[in-house]
């Protein structure tokens, strides 16, 4: 697995690694071995069912808890208390003083992050006037609605401009305004350096954002990478053909090493799904079928994150229930 | 600023921007300036009203026997008006009649007072005095015994005064007054039983709020748990001494006030003075004279003295002392509740376990009061959950310093456990959403949480 990584990213640094994490509490086992390798200036998924141990590694990393054993490591070097000023945490159940003035709590959370009055000034009129809301500062918390609130916990996470950015739901209770503005903002975040943890269910914005993975389930890491790289691991060599002409034309043509899997005609548009087999190309194909039918597209189909996800989560979790029900 | 100092002052400031300690700082010194004006003020509003009441004396034996006061007039009327008064007293100006219908000293019976309005027990039992007075001279009399004048103005002037010395512990006499001290302690008691409890549930609350409204992840992403619930503790600790110092001195100036408004000449010499008077002339009717409440005027200013020579620096230390040794042993508690909960509404199946040695050492102090060296006060003025109040409520009685140096040691070795304690129990509660927590599942946080 070491070589694997070592592969795809050859050069990059790493900005957070985790060790061989272990963490159990009273009842029950949290992560088992889990390791970790965020890449610097990268958006990373961190993905599993719920229940998985997330926002436990999560808030080790956080500091809120500590491991039992293993070691998480930023730039290299174990982690400190004062790594805390470098990470910005969006916690999924998250939360404000209720009773508290907009801008008096802004600055009251940015100086816990170390940031000076003055700075935490400064920065907050900065985001107030990006984000039009400086009509909010004096309002009360419980004023404002949800989605409002949101927004000022992202400000607040993000003042002290920290290096290691970590998200835990960040887009529940956002509407799809907000929610790709939010989106926009990740992006510029790492155009100016940060680094983002990110977790997340939400597949859509995982193949949108993130560039690497890694899928936790029943405390253990079960796939980790590149996204461009594991979709192509998990793909299945089926191509999408849109074609005009007679489906019973292609039924003939098509032979080993190439399959039909599914035909589907709409409105005059014909589709079919093609399994390409061990040997098959596209050009192959293209050779088979160019003289007997007009071809309008041929796409190769990739795997969503989503069918992955499901995939192999169900797929861990059988073994895991046939290795259980194996022992004596 | 340090971060737990950044908590301390939010948790500080936000406090007592409240509507709830405002009102609180205001009203808590009315109500004890409240405690010291009214009954004066009270006593000034019945004396404006007078009574009038018809006296009808059947046995014409004891014309002028009643004496009228500042209140209550008498007038003795022949015994044919009997008749016109039963019907027309109230349109003849009196309150009500009295009427005497035989020998009181054959048949004590013999006198009815009438009226329509309730009659006050004040006027009833100043009729009876003064008939006492009035039948037991007759009766004296009737023994023919001579100079009995003189002998019974030899009686008259007995009196007895007792004034409690203790012996100090170098054989210096130091006078004091047990009402007093008995005072200083119940306040002190009080106070310590009122603050803990109004401030400790506080704490609870505050990380309630916190953990409810989903704050609590973000911030101790920012800082340890135990500096953010030490953070709280201090900074609503803080709270109380400001509400304590504020209540000490409104309820000095709201007295001031009153007493420079109502004597600008400052010739009186204090507030209390008068409304003791007032209560001492009412109370002591026989000899409703100008020397005997000058004479009280002057066993008051002694009892002034006395106060000012009780040591309260003392007493006043040890009151801060327990005071805040106190809160913290409590406030440790009510912070692991607190982190325990979701909701208030689930508080009281561990808040009363909480409650219940506040509440047991009130009744210890009552006790204390009354004998500050038995043996249930020495030992309940050791145990840290207790000592605080039965404590205070000894210390004014002057009681050997070694045990007060001991509860202290003992206090403060139980509030840095118990806050310890609190410490790994908070750890693990604030992040924990709608489970019920039982007591067996607390102490496995507990373990767990030293890893």
């Amino acid at each position: 697995m070491q070589n694997f990584i070592k592969r795809i990213y050859p050069k990059k640094m790493m900005f957070l690694e985790a060790r061989k994490v272990e963490k159990k509490f009273a009842n029950h086992v949290a992560l088992n071995q889990v390791d970790l390798e965020v890449p610097e200036n990268s958006i990373y998924g961190l993905l599993g069912p719920n229940g998985a141990g997330k926002t436990t590694l999560i808030r080790i990393i956080n500091q809120i808890t500590g491991p039992d054993r293993g070691e998480i490591l930023i730039n290299g070097n174990p982690l400190k208390p004062d790594d805390v000023y470098k990470i910005g945490y969006l916690p999924e159940e998250r939360g404000l003083y209720k009773k508290m003035k907009v801008g008096e709590q802004a600055i009251y959370l940015a100086r816990l992050k170390g940031l000076s009055r003055n700075d935490a000034l400064k920065k907050l009129k900065y985001w107030f006037e990006k984000f039009e809301i400086q009509g909010w500062w004096d309002k009360k918390i419980e004023e404002l609605s949800k989605g409002m609130q949101q927004k000022i916990q992202f400000i607040v996470t993000i003042l002290h401009e920290p290096k290691l950015l970590i998200f835990d739901e960040p887009f529940s209770g956002f509407d799809p305004i907000n929610t790709s503005i939010l989106k926009s903002e990740i992006l510029k975040l790492r155009e100016n350096g940060a680094t983002i943890l990110f977790s997340t269910h939400n597949m859509e914005s995982v193949e949108e954002l993130c560039d690497h993975i890694t899928l936790i389930n029943n405390s253990r890491t079960i796939l980790h990478g590149q996204v461009d790289q594991i979709k192509q691991d998990f793909k299945e060599h089926l191509v999408e053909l849109t074609y005009t002409g007679s489906e019973d034309v292609l039924k003939q043509k098509i032979s080993h090493p190439f399959n039909i899997r599914q035909t589907a005609s709409t409105n005059g548009h014909h589709k079919a799904y093609i399994e390409m087999g061990d040997s098959g190309t596209i050009n192959q194909l293209l050779k088979i079928l160019i003289n007997d039918i007009e071809i309008n597209g041929l796409t190769e189909l990739l795997p969503s994150m989503n069918e992955i996800f499901i995939n192999v989560v169900n797929k861990s979790n059988q073994s895991s229930t046939t290795a259980n029900t194996n022992q004596p | 600023m340090s971060k737990i100092g950044l908590i301390i002052t939010r948790e500080y400031t936000t406090r007592v921007k409240k509507k709830s300690f405002i009102v609180m700082s205001v009203i808590g010194p009315l109500l004890f300036a409240a405690m010291f004006v009214l009954p004066a003020w009270f006593s000034s509003m019945e004396s404006t009203s007078e009574k009038r009441i018809a006296v009808i004396d059947q046995t014409n034996k004891y014309a002028g026997a009643i004496s009228d006061t500042e209140t209550l007039k008498f007038t003795w009327l022949q015994n044919d008006k009997e008749q016109q008064v039963k019907s027309e007293y109230k349109s003849m100006g009196y309150e009500a009649y009295v009427v005497i219908s035989e020998d009181l000293l054959q048949n004590p019976d013999g006198i009815k007072i009438y009226s329509d309005a309730p009659v006050t027990i004040d006027m009833k039992s100043h009729i009876r005095r003064d008939l006492k007075k009035f039948l037991e001279k007759e009766k004296l009399e009737s023994f023919k015994i001579d100079g009995l004048n003189e002998i019974i103005s030899q009686v008259n002037n007995i009196t007895v005064h007792i004034s409690t010395i203790k012996l100090g512990e170098h054989g210096t006499e130091e006078e004091s007054s047990t009402e007093l001290t008995m005072m200083v302690a119940i306040i002190f008691a009080m106070l310590i039983y009122f603050f803990v409890l109004m401030y400790g549930t506080q704490v609870m609350r505050g990380i309630v709020e916190e953990k409810t409204s989903r704050i609590v992840e973000v911030i101790i992403s920012s800082v340890k748990p135990f500096q953010l619930m030490m953070g709280k503790i201090i900074g609503i600790a803080m709270v109380a001494l400001t509400q304590f110092l504020l209540w000490v001195v409104l309820t000095v100036a709201i007295i001031f006030g009153i007493k420079t408004a109502l004597f600008p000449d400052g010739e009186m010499p204090t507030r209390m003075d008068k409304q003791m008077e007032i209560v001492q002339s009412s109370t002591n009717q026989e000899g409703g004279s100008t020397v005997e409440s000058s004479e009280f005027a002057e066993q008051f200013s002694k009892i002034m003295e006395k106060a000012k020579s009780i040591d309260l620096i003392g007493p006043i230390f040890s009151f801060f002392f327990f005071f805040i040794g106190g809160y913290l042993l409590y406030a440790g508690l009510f912070a692991a509740v607190g982190a325990v909960i979701d909701n208030e509404t689930d508080s009281q199946q561990f808040v009363m376990p909480i409650i219940m040695p506040l509440i047991l050492s009130i009744y210890i102090a009552m006790a204390a009061f009354r004998a500050p060296d038995s043996n249930i006060a020495f030992w309940f003025s050791m145990i840290p959950f207790t000592s605080p109040i039965v404590m205070m409520a000894r210390i004014p009685f002057q009681i050997p310093v070694w045990e007060v140096i001991l509860s202290m040691v003992i206090l403060t070795a139980s509030f840095i456990f118990t806050t310890w304690f609190a410490g790994r129990i908070y750890r693990t509660g604030i992040l924990m959403y709608g489970k019920k927590i039982t007591y067996k599942e607390i102490w496995k946080w507990f373990r767990y949480s030293g890893k």
